[in-house]
């Protein structure tokens, strides 16, 4: 810049300049595409969550209701002994009381299947009211019972009563020859066009064009169609009754043996049915014929039908049937397990971590034990179950799948975040309060329990409620130790008998075939995820109790 | 250099580290040969110093001379920094502290210190001054203590102001009724002597010299020893006066002397403002 083109005295920066412009522009660009991608990554989160919840609800809503049908049963005196009311054969008195709802039914199958429609645990649901009330005995009780899982998802419209009869590479099969157009009806029979070689070698010296192997014949022919079709399923395409109509075709005209020759063949029913009427499909094979739906569908109609909200889900046990499955030993498991856990972690984890930021030696012990520390919180979860294994289960010989065990290895695993959270808020607590406290005359540990440790409180619990929400939902460990067991009553819950936790539970149902598992599997998930965003919110909330003291 | 004329206290000059003292008469706090090390860089070079009793003595000198450091050897502070290290003998009416028998948390109630930022326990103004007498087992039961408690606030000029909301936060006072509080806090237990280390350079002006009234007031029953960057506070308050240069005590004398007419020239550059 020469004195020439200024009119300043003095070198001033320029900020009208067509460069200072230019780095504005930079500058606001830059600041827009910092909050882009800042919004952008926020937005990505939001909508993975999003999708996350939209599943895990769509799949696990069903599972909150129950298809319960209202049972009068008769608690008949003589049938019940009152001296032992739980030896009486309630499966009879609830089939008895289920089919007179339906006089018109004769004959065992159809009884047995009608009786189906119940689920399984009724008879014990029954014989449960009849213990806890046992001044009902002799009376006509209404109890709304379960129904059984085929007919609650079909209630809940999650299976259909007609499923698709052919699977999709049948049904191209079916298209290629739609696609040579060799399809027609014929008299109302769908048939197809097949082109054949009345094979004289098929047809015998005795017997003649009558005992002719038409089948033979027609495979062969047939299979010109599908030459590069590796299986025979095409073979289904053809009704059983294509060598009747081979067989009579070549029985009016004996003289087209050893001809070519185009022939009309049937179709089968399935095939029939996608070329006349578009779609073939065929009953549910849950269900074993088409009365169990009318009988179904006449209960609806009565009214007996209703879908109550699912609390069975948590207070009975693991059941075989999905109908009766539920949540409660997992929940006890899970909470034994963690009470354990935290009862362990929490003085050995605050000690050490006071230990190590108050009162240990600097030297280099103590770095060796504060980085092992560190890197113990890094150390994948089936370690820590592995461990238990070895050690808890093996060499001290302590139960399996006990929640006292499960706690213990979730102790391990909780230890080092609570150290590292424990550590992190002592150094938080500013140097001027433990002066003024030493200076008033207290001692170390003075200090240390009536100053920074309650200052230090709000980060010390949200890291151990954090931790303690991590041992919530870890699975690995607790599969090592058996922490798997099937607890179907409620009885023997304790700290060393077997147990279940919650993300076990889900796993274990998430094994299982039955249909009616899917949907409790997603609201197991949905109830684990409850249980998480309560901890947090109680982090939240302690959290600011004690912050505003400060 | 040896200056002739007498006054109240001699003056001695020790040849080996050329520093000029002045000699107290039944001293409550005497020094020899005080060196402090902060792992191997060493901070205090030999420091002899008496403090008197029931009067104010200022130590002030420019930043990083050790004035602090010295202050917080009297109390035993440094051995709360794990790389200090402390040489030499510091007694208390003829009781050597730095004694391995003796009990450092009974010293520190005996020998309270004020902070240069007011730092008020996050609990209530009453439990800020109680805080110190209940762990010391000084009082006998509630009574004994709120009485306490009242005095001392009162003696430090509090008590008008808050006795309303004694049991409110005392981080909810403003700086100078913050400071107020520790010094409460620090006359709680009961001390002999009162350590200050730059207690008003947080403080307004109106604050200050309330802190300072507040020292003029307790300086008959205690025995008060201040750092202070300001020199017009040490020649307010102070009595006795001690110049630190970098890590030595250079000279020590009535502050009216050390301010009129200082014997030492780097005593002479500093007081007249020559370097800061």
């Amino acid at each position: 810049m020469t004195d020439i083109s200024q009119t300043q005295p003095a070198a001033t920066h320029d900020w009208t300049s067509a460069a200072a412009r230019r780095r504005v522009r930079r500058r606001y660009a830059a600041d827009r595409r910092l909050q882009f991608y800042g919004i952008a990554a926020i937005g990505t989160a939001m909508a993975l969550l999003g999708v996350l919840f939209t599943t895990l609800i769509y799949a696990g809503y069903a599972a909150f209701t129950t298809t319960k049908v209202e049972l009068g049963v008769f608690l008949d005196p003589e049938k019940i002994d009152k001296g032992n009311i739980r030896s009486a054969n309630f499966r009879k008195m609830v089939r008895d009381a289920f089919l007179s709802y339906f006089p018109d039914v004769q004959g065992r199958t159809d009884k047995r299947n009608l009786s189906k429609i119940l689920s399984s645990g009724a008879a014990y649901i029954v014989r449960d009211y009849a213990v806890r009330n046992p001044d009902k005995i002799g009376e006509l009780v209404t109890i709304s019972v379960p129904v059984s899982d085929p007919f609650d998802q079909l209630y809940k419209g999650i299976i259909p009563r007609e499923i698709q009869a052919l699977s999709s590479d049948r049904i191209l099969l079916y298209e290629q020859l739609e696609h040579r157009d060799v399809l027609s009806v014929q008299g109302g029979v769908g048939v197809v066009k097949t082109t054949l070689f009345v094979d004289p070698a098929q047809v015998p010296e005795e017997g003649g064009v009558e005992a002719a192997d038409y089948q033979r014949m027609i495979n062969e022919g047939f299979r010109s169609f599908f030459l590069s079709e590796p299986s025979l399923s095409y073979r289904e395409i053809l009704s059983p009754n294509a060598a009747e109509a081979l067989k009579k075709k070549v029985v009016a005209n004996p003289e087209l043996v050893g001809k070519t020759i185009e022939v009309d063949l049937p179709l089968s029913a399935n095939y029939d049915n996608l070329l006349q009427k578009g779609e073939a499909k065929i009953r549910n094979p849950r269900f074993r014929s088409d009365k169990e739906f009318a009988w179904f569908d006449s209960l609806i109609q009565r009214g007996l039908i209703s879908t109550p909200f699912t609390w069975e889900l948590f207070f009975n046990a693991d059941s075989r049937f999905p109908e009766l499955a539920g949540l409660a030993g997992a929940l006890s498991g899970s909470f034994l397990a963690l009470l354990v856990c935290f009862l362990l972690s929490f003085p050995i984890g605050i000690a050490t971590a006071t230990y190590l930021e108050e009162f240990a030696p600097k030297n280099r012990i103590t770095d060796l034990i504060e980085v092992n520390i560190n890197n113990l919180a890094a150390v994948p979860s089936v370690v820590f179950g592995l461990l238990g294994l070895a050690l808890f289960l093996n060499t001290f010989g302590m139960p399996r799948s006990a929640p006292l065990v499960g706690g213990m290895v979730l102790a391990l695993m909780t230890l080092p975040t609570i150290i590292v959270a424990t550590r992190a808020a002592l150094k938080s607590v500013p140097p001027s309060i433990r002066e003024a406290a030493l200076g008033v005359g207290a001692s170390k540990h003075q200090v240390m329990l009536h100053h920074v440790l309650p200052l230090a409180m709000p980060g010390i619990l949200t890291g151990t409620i954090i931790g303690l929400a991590q041992a919530l939902g870890e699975t690995a460990p607790l599969l090592l130790i058996g922490m798997n067991a099937f607890i179907p009553s409620v009885e023997n819950i304790g700290l060393t008998q077997p147990a279940m936790a919650l993300p076990t539970q889900i796993f274990s149902w998430a094994d299982s075939p039955e249909r009616g598992f899917v949907s409790r599997t997603s609201a197991a998930i949905i109830v684990l995820l409850g249980f998480l965003v309560l901890m947090n919110l109680l982090a939240v909330y302690l959290r600011r109790r004690f912050e505003k003291k400060w | 250099m040896v200056k002739g004329s007498l006054t109240m206290d001699q003056q001695v000059v020790s040849p080996e580290t050329t520093t000029i003292r002045s000699v107290v008469e039944n001293p409550k706090i005497t020094s020899k040969d005080i060196c402090v090390f902060y792992g191997d860089k060493q901070a205090l070079f030999d420091v002899n110093l008496d403090i008197p009793r029931f009067a104010v003595t200022s130590l002030i000198g420019p930043s990083g001379c050790g004035k602090s450091t010295y202050l917080r050897c009297i109390n035993r502070m440094n051995e709360t920094i794990p790389i200090a290290r402390v040489t030499g003998e510091i007694k208390i009416d003829d009781q050597d502290i730095y004694d391995p028998d003796l009990d450092v948390v009974e010293l520190r109630a005996r020998v309270g210190m004020v902070f240069q930022k007011p730092n008020p326990f996050p609990k209530s103004i009453f439990e800020n001054v109680a805080y110190g007498p209940r762990i010391h087992g000084l009082v006998k039961d509630k009574t004994d203590l709120e009485e306490l408690v009242a005095t001392s606030l009162e003696r430090a000029g509090l008590w008008g102001e808050v006795k309303d909301r004694i049991h409110e936060p005392g981080t909810g006072l403003s700086g100078g009724q913050q400071q107020r509080l520790c010094i409460a806090r620090a006359i709680a237990t009961k001390p002999d002597i009162i350590l200050m280390d730059e207690p008003c350079s947080a403080l307004d002006p109106i604050a200050t010299a309330k802190v300072e009234e507040l020292m003029m007031e307790l300086c008959e029953n205690y025995t008060i020893v201040i750092v202070t960057h300001s020199m017009a506070q040490a020649q307010r308050v102070s009595q006795k006066t001690a110049f630190f240069h970098i890590g030595y005590m250079v000279e020590y004398g009535d502050t009216k002397q050390i301010f009129e007419d200082p014997q030492d020239k780097r005593t002479q550059d500093y007081i007249f403002g020559r370097f800061g």
